[in-house]
């Protein structure tokens, strides 16, 4: 088969963060002997749930924005070239550069060649689910270029040479205590005397921060939004480090995945009314940044934006789970996750976590090289109820069950079953050697392992067709 | 083929003849409320930061002893207390004193556009205190009425309560990195 070269492409292996180690069963079977990950993410997710509930029971509108936000994701989706193209004609009209990148590995020598020629070793990073997503810190370490993580719960990730956890807190695995340990064992300069107070730690990483805020001349950023029609960026954020970031050095460097451009500045009303309300519970996040490509005398000079495949078009090639792309990565559906609150992030293997990941990273990577994840939820719908753009969360991971590939055993214990069903004097003398089984509450191998963790449901003591027969 | 031709190829041969749906805008869009003050107040409150009220805006300035203050190049002259002196060095300011732009009383939230009187963005990020002026004018209701009235192609800061984190235990620490205290001066007219 020849390959034409527009055919959507899945991300690469061997680059960025989409794909785990292991099976999302075999994960989080050791995520949940961790007492600790379990009460850290139950207190996480139940505060986040009731501060959201109140504020979204605030708006009158809520269910009329949750419509127009979805149908504006989908036209966004359906005019996707045209959108892009207009983008690119107007960040470069305001003094911006465009770059395209068809995947993490182009992207991370996209960015690591526009900081290299800069001249400069180091860079200031604005938390970015893209720039994780294609694992361009390693990139840029490589390189021999450091990259500096600007959010607290990035920090403390990236000081803990750990992995994110969670969306929107990445940290959220970590209690106070084991913050100031990391802090004290890889903090430069921190007070030997640290304690554990959240304050304090705050006040620790402002003080660490300051100088390499002020000193470092590159910055990279992602993007919530960027709008067609004006060639604005927007970043939301609270903590004020994605506003040093975007405005005080001379260079910056964002990475956004296509999906992300809205068409007009009016349908920011929307988006700006879903996301902070959905994500953090709060009526608005405490800043939003939007600049224009770049404006003479305020802020970076040198404004480079690269449009990130790495996978999108795969998604979009498939007409139940495009609308996986229409995420906004508020991680309201993690916070109301059976599934997720137990096992926490890390178990997904990729950065895109609970019921979200579990539809858009094996898209993003291909069923195969995801495989357990589309079984990653007990498919109740609480995803779905809490998603501000109305992602059918449920229905996608019912269609990925069936395109994942199964076992062997599977698809033979199911060849047997449909040639048993299909032969009506096979399937009664079936019926009644089930019966003889009634007190088995275990399957043998290879079958064990779909009654390791539960019991054996126990034929009823009579057939319909016995019952049929006798009456 | 560039990699821009590659990704819009994809995309053409992924969407086929995808339809464009209508986006229904039957949510409560510009114009719809009334810009209510008190609501504003409540709001802002509630975010941590401080609300002063009346017209002897030196005066209210004068009384958060702003130490060394820095200001856009312009600012109504009257705004400045007598005796209070300005750098001209953000880096060297322990507060600044600007204008707003808009401020939506829903969210509690004021946004700069970089206007002669609000600065450059980055006079208003490194004091510790930001003391911004609104006047009633400029309170619209909600999002989309804000949105409405912005120019997006000036550099705008959209601020609710002084720079937040909660990413320990999910506690709400004010001050990270941001000014660590708002303080707002509403204006009688």
């Amino acid at each position: 088969m020849s390959t034409f070269l527009g055919m959507p492409a899945t991300a690469p292996r061997g680059v960025g963060h989409l794909r785990g180690d292991e099976s999302f069963p075999e994960a989080a079977r050791k995520a949940l002997g961790n007492e600790q990950l379990r009460r850290n993410l139950a207190h996480a997710t139940t505060t986040i749930r009731g501060k959201s509930g109140a504020v979204v029971a605030e708006l009158p509108d809520w269910q009329e924005l949750r419509s127009a936000g979805s149908a504006l994701k989908a036209a966004t989706m359906a005019r996707l070239p045209e959108l892009l193209e207009q983008l690119e004609a107007n960040v470069t009209a305001a003094g911006g550069v465009v770059h395209w990148a068809a995947d993490a590995t182009e992207a991370n020598r996209i960015v690591t060649g526009l900081v290299e020629a800069t001249g400069h070793r180091r860079v200031i990073k604005v938390k970015s689910m893209a720039t994780q997503e294609i694992g361009l810190n390693e990139a840029l370490e490589a390189a021999g270029i450091a990259p500096v993580e600007t959010d607290l719960a990035e920090l403390i990730v990236q000081l803990g040479h750990d992995k994110p956890s969670h969306i929107l807190v990445p940290a959220i695995h970590r209690n106070r205590t084991e913050i100031r340990d990391i802090f004290l064992r890889e903090m430069p300069g921190v007070d030997p005397a640290l304690t554990d107070d959240p304050a304090t730690l705050a006040a620790a990483a402002r003080r660490y921060l300051r100088e390499t805020f002020l000193s470092t001349k590159v910055a990279v950023s992602g993007a919530n939004f960027a709008v067609a029609e004006t060639g604005t960026l927007a970043v939301l954020e609270s903590e004020g480090n994605g506003r040093m970031c975007l405005t005080l050095p001379d260079t910056l460097i964002t990475v956004m995945g296509i999906e992300k451009v809205v068409p007009t500045w009016r349908d920011l009303e929307v988006f700006l009314q879903l996301l902070p309300r959905a994500s953090t519970g709060e009526r608005m996040n405490p800043y939003t940044s939007m600049w224009t490509g770049v404006t003479p005398g305020d802020g970076p000079q040198e404004f480079h934006l690269v449009l990130l495949d790495n996978g999108r078009t795969a998604v979009l090639a498939d007409e139940v789970g495009r609308q996986a792309l229409h995420c906004i990565r508020c991680s309201a559906c993690l916070n109301v996750c059976p599934v997720y609150e137990r096992t926490g992030g890390h178990a997904y293997g990729s950065v895109y976590p609970g019921p979200i990941g579990a539809v858009l990273s094996p898209q993003l990577t291909g069923v195969a090289d995801n495989a357990s994840l589309p079984y990653a939820s007990s498919l109740c719908g609480a995803c779905f109820d809490a998603c501000p753009v109305k992602i059918d969360i449920p229905s996608i991971l019912v269609h990925l069950r069936n395109e994942a590939p199964h076992p062997r055993t599977e698809r033979i214990a199911m060849a047997a079953a449909a040639y048993t069903m299909d032969r009506p004097a096979l399937y009664a003398r079936a019926q009644h050697a089930a019966k003889l089984s009634r007190h088995a509450t275990r399957l043998p191998p290879p079958l064990n392992g779909w009654t390791a963790s539960r019991d054996l449901p126990q034929p009823p003591p009579e057939t319909f067709r016995d019952w049929w027969a006798a009456r | 083929m560039t990699s821009k031709d590659l990704i819009l190829r994809r995309i053409r041969a992924a969407l086929g003849d995808t339809a464009v749906p209508d986006v229904p805008r039957d949510y409560r869009r510009a114009g719809a409320g009334k810009p209510d003050i008190e609501r504003l107040v409540d709001r802002l409150v509630d975010y941590k930061a401080v609300v002063h009220r009346g017209s002897d805006i030196a005066g209210i300035v004068a009384s958060l002893e702003p130490g060394r203050l820095v200001v856009p190049p312009g600012l109504d002259p009257a705004w400045l207390p007598p005796g209070v002196g300005t750098v001209e060095d953000e880096h060297d300011a322990d507060a600044v004193l600007t204008a707003a732009t808009v401020a939506i009383a829903e969210t509690g939230t004021i946004v700069l556009d970089g206007s002669p009187d609000q600065g450059r963005r980055v006079i208003s990020l490194l004091p510790d205190l930001h003391i911004c002026v609104v006047r009633p004018d400029q309170v619209v209701a909600a999002v989309p009425d804000a949105i409405a009235r912005l120019d997006p192609r000036r550099p705008l800061t959209w601020i609710s309560g002084p720079s937040a984190t909660s990413d320990i235990e999910l506690n709400r620490v004010e001050g990270v990195h941001g000014p660590r205290r708002l303080h707002v001066i509403l204006t009688d007219r």
